[in-house]
């Protein structure tokens, strides 16, 4: 069975990202860069699946810069056993993203695609559905718990009213939760091993795709701050505040 | 509040700018690697140590180790701690391919340790030793040693110490009274007690590997007399797996200050019929062995102190950014707000000497381990000589001023946080204690001060000193082209002046009046620290005013900060702190002696 694992280059989580001062986007200027950290967890579960002898082959993905590599690095020293880097020097959007995905899932037919739920950089939550639609495979989405059996691949998936379990026939897409697994840490024998694993360049023309932004950036600012908190009196006062002040109710 | 393990820009800064860590990538030994390979090991270790180290930092100095008369107990995290050390590799990073290593350079694998050492310096102890004594069984063990003990010191399975001092021997190893007999099958009975051994008995592994000094009857009186012996906790059968439990016993648990976490033991050897131990290398060169293994662990020594110092730098800055106390000596308001403690100049200045203890510590030890890579891997032969006669004059100032001024960040750490920092719901008094052994062992100030000024500076006609100086000059020259180095660049060539006489005056009186010349040995140990430690800011500076001046319209705000604060942290080292040596050499100038003439019976 083979695994597909999109992985992406975004600013390393403890890195607290200010808005730009003339409001054109985040400034990530020499910032810290990871492995989107729900990627992480989809390369951990495709090990995972590998080492119980499910998996026998990892195809680790990122599309994305050329520095994009090193995630990728991350991803073969975890366990992938190759690397496709789809290059591009423009962010692209969830839907260019998912058609670049798409033209490799057409040409490696995996059994099995693995990606974040999100990347905590752009927050949209798109791709894995995105995926779906375009290559008409079921999707199990914000998994919790991943199992494959008989042709089929249950997914627990984390929703708001509790735990729903899915079967999906595969070829499936499964995008993971945060709870899904521990990731582990790249040993340093694997860290070499790593290096000297197989990575291809594509870019998105060599795919066919269109990569032009759909979407309009109006404007990015950093959230309000927080103002200092007061007392009030009793009850009626707090009810006033909120609704002529606060204009919550 | 959590403190943050070092400061990665800065690690960066000190590999990649202030060292030229990339250039190692050229060396045949480290062709297989890449800058890549470099970051992801890095990456790795603070990964481990965040996750695994740094939670029982604090639990493991409230619990400290305990032995009920047959098993000493460590807090579990402990074992966590070892097992992901030993499973990521950092046991056998640094030895070469063939031997199941991965051929990690030295500057890597030190800043890779310094994360471990920021998170928990006490339980990244058992790491260090282990690195330590395999390295000595790796350079002067027979192959059959190594075949027997090395694969259980690489993959974790067997922990080392290094079991030097005694009860009544410390600094004067000379004089120790552990004794080793001669046996009919080669081997030798090793009797004789060890004090403050540290990792000497847990269970984290299976066996415990120590490397034991000890004289052979007969051997000549002195430092010449010492041999140096494994003598495993078990036996090891030729297959690696365990034989008889060997004749060491622990006859208990020393109870410390800080870094509790390290086992401090007592260890008696032949309590019964005799150790069994095992000769390294020749009779009567233990000691000459064991250095090569303490100059490094000295090197990790100085590391550590200035880590420690680091982490409550860090600590305390994000402590004073949140703190908001009075007002600024100007405002007349009693209703405008409180300004947060940064805000306070006095609070700065805590704060500023600590980033000059704690970066230009950390800046000391990864250039000491860059001159221990370069002795080891540099091109020529020359260059291979050279940084090997720089590192051993500079190894006990390397040692020596980081646990000196590490420890002193520390105390202007709880300074900034007043009560907080006195109290242990704050770590930084911790960080003290933890801190306070590093002036102790491995050679204590005192000691590392007659080294320095007895041994290391005079040895090969002041070879050592010559190339010190050659390479400050450079730097001196490097400065002038910008006016902020420069300025520093002048005033550190006027102490250097002051600082070249009074060292040439002390190596004519060493001959003549070595007690009296010597009397003041700890006096120079720290002149020298602050001369050495000047020239490592105003490189730092020289980088940073190159950037600020090429790049001040391309740099994010960010990198600009950071070369901004290590060109005023330079300022501040070399403005306030260097000129404090005037007094000092006043006093070895002069051939003060009134420490050297208080006698006994004044007191
Ligand atoms: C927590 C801890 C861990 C340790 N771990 C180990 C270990 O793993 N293995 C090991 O072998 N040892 C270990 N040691 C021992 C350590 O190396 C010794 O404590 C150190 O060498 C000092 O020896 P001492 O304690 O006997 O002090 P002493 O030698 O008695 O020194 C006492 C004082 O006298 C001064 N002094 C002594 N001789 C001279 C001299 N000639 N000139 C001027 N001043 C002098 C010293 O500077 C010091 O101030 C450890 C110690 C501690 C506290
Ligand atoms: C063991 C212990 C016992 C104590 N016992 C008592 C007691 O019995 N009764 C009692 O009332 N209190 C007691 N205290 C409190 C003690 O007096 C305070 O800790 C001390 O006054 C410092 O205040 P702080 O801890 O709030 O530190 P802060 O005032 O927050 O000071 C933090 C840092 O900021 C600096 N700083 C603050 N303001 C300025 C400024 N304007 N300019 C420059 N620097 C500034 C300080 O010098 C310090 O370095 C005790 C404290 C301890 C630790």
């Amino acid at each position: 069975m083979k695994i597909l694992v999109a992985v992406k280059r975004v600013v390393d989580y403890n890195v607290k990202v200010r808005a730009k001062a003339d409001g054109t986007g985040a400034d990530t200027a020499n910032a810290k860069m990871s492995i989107n950290p729900f990627c992480e967890i989809a390369v951990e579960e495709a090990v995972r699946l590998k080492e119980k002898g499910v998996a026998t082959e990892i195809v680790a993905i990122s599309i994305g810069a050329k520095q994009s590599q090193e995630q990728i690095r991350t991803a073969l020293a975890l366990g992938a056993d190759r690397g496709i880097l789809v290059e591009t020097d423009t962010d692209l959007e969830p839907l260019a993203v998912a058609k670049c995905l798409k033209a490799i899932v057409d040409k490696e037919t995996p059994d099995l695609v693995i990606l974040g739920k999100q990347s905590i950089d752009g927050d949209n939550n798109q791709t894995g559905q995105m995926l779906g639609a375009l290559a008409g495979m079921p999707q199990g989405t914000f998994a919790s718990e991943v199992n494959v059996a008989e042709g089929k691949v249950k997914v627990t998936r984390e929703i708001d009213g509790g735990l729903q379990t899915v079967a999906l026939n595969l070829p499936a897409i499964v995008t993971t939760d945060l709870r899904l697994n521990e990731p582990r840490y790249a040993s340093l024998p694997n860290i070499m091993k790593a290096k000297k694993k197989p990575l291809e360049t594509v870019t998105p023309a060599d795919l066919g795709v269109d990569t032009a932004t759909r979407v309009k950036l109006l404007k990015v600012a950093p959230p309000a701050e927080r103002q200092a908190g007061i007392k009030v009196a009793d009850v009626a006062e707090l009810v006033e505040k909120l609704k002529n002040e606060a204009k919550v109710i | 509040m959590d403190t943050p393990l070092l400061n990665d820009s800065d690690l960066h800064f000190l590999l990649y700018e202030f060292l030229d860590t990339e250039a190692l990538l050229a060396r045949p030994r480290y062709c297989e690697h890449s800058r890549e390979v470099f970051d992801a090991t890095l990456n790795t270790a603070k990964t481990i140590a965040e996750k695994y180290f740094a939670n029982h930092n604090a639990k493991g100095d409230a619990h400290e180790p305990q032995f009920d008369g047959e098993k000493v107990s460590l807090i579990p995290e402990t074992q966590a701690a070892w097992n992901a050390f030993a499973e990521a590799g950092f046991l056998a990073a640094h030895h070469d391919f063939d031997d199941g290593g991965l051929q990690m350079p030295e500057v890597i694998l030190r800043t890779a340790m310094a994360y471990f050492t920021a998170a928990n310096i006490a339980t990244a102890g058992y790491g260090f030793l282990t690195i330590g004594a395999a390295n000595l069984i790796h350079t002067f063990g027979s192959p059959e040693q190594k075949a027997r003990f090395l694969p259980a010191m690489l993959d974790g399975r067997a922990s080392g110490t290094m079991a030097l001092t005694e009860p009544g021997q410390g600094s004067a190893l000379a004089d120790i009274k552990t004794s080793a007999t001669p046996a009919d099958d080669g081997s030798y009975r090793i009797r004789g007690n060890k004090m403050y051994i540290s990792g000497g008995d847990h269970s984290l592994t299976e066996n415990i590997i120590h490397l034991v000094l000890a004289k052979i009857a007969g051997a000549p009186a002195g430092a010449g007399g010492i041999s140096l012996f494994i003598v495993p906790k078990f036996l090891v059968n030729d297959d690696g797996t365990l034989g008889a439990r060997n004749d060491v016993a622990l006859a208990g648990l020393l109870h410390k200050m800080g870094f509790r976490n390290t086992t401090s033991t007592v260890l008696n050897f032949g309590e019964r019929d005799g150790a069994i131990g095992y000769l390294v290398g020749e009779p009567h060169q233990g000691l000459r062995y064991m250095f090569q293994m303490m100059n490094e662990a000295r090197i990790g020594v100085g590391a550590g102190a200035a880590i420690l110092g680091y982490q409550g730098f860090n600590y305390s800055l994000n402590y004073a950014r949140q703190r908001p106390q009075g007002r600024l000596p100007s405002s007349r308001d009693a209703t405008s707000p409180q300004v947060n403690i940064i805000e306070h100049a006095d609070v700065r200045r805590l704060l500023l000497s600590q980033k000059a203890y704690a970066e230009g510590g950390l800046a000391l030890c990864l250039y000491a381990s860059s001159l221990v890579e370069d002795a080891r891997t540099g091109a020529t032969e020359t260059a291979r000589t050279n940084a090997f006669t720089l590192l051993d004059l500079i190894t006990p100032v390397v040692k020596s001023w980081p646990s000196k001024y590490g420890l002193k960040a520390n105390d202007n750490a709880i300074q900034v946080l007043g009560g907080a920092g006195y109290i242990r719901e704050y770590p930084v008094e911790q960080y003290f204690r933890d801190n306070r052994l590093n002036p102790i062992h491995e050679g204590t100030e005192g000691i590392q001060g007659l080294d320095l000024l007895g041994r290391k500076v005079p040895q090969k006609n002041m070879a050592g000193y010559q190339l010190l100086r050659a390479a400050i000059n450079a730097t001196l020259d490097d400065a002038r082209p910008f006016d902020s180095a420069h300025a520093l660049a002048q005033t550190l060539a006027t102490h250097l002046h002051a600082f070249d006489q009074t060292t040439q005056q002390l190596m004519a009186r060493l001959a003549q009046t070595p007690d009296a010349t010597l009397a003041n040995a700890t006096v120079y140990l720290d002149v020298f620290g602050r001369v050495l430690v000047s020239w490592l800011w105003l490189k730092q500076a020289v980088i940073a005013s190159r950037q600020l001046d090429q790049h001040r319209t391309d740099l994010p705000d960010v990198e600009i900060n950071f070369y901004r604060g290590k060109l005023q942290a330079a300022r501040y080292y070399i403005e306030w702190e260097l000129p404090e040596i005037m007094p000092q050499l006043a006093l070895l100038d002069g051939a003060n002696s009134r420490c050297f003439d208080m006698q006994d019976a004044w007191f």
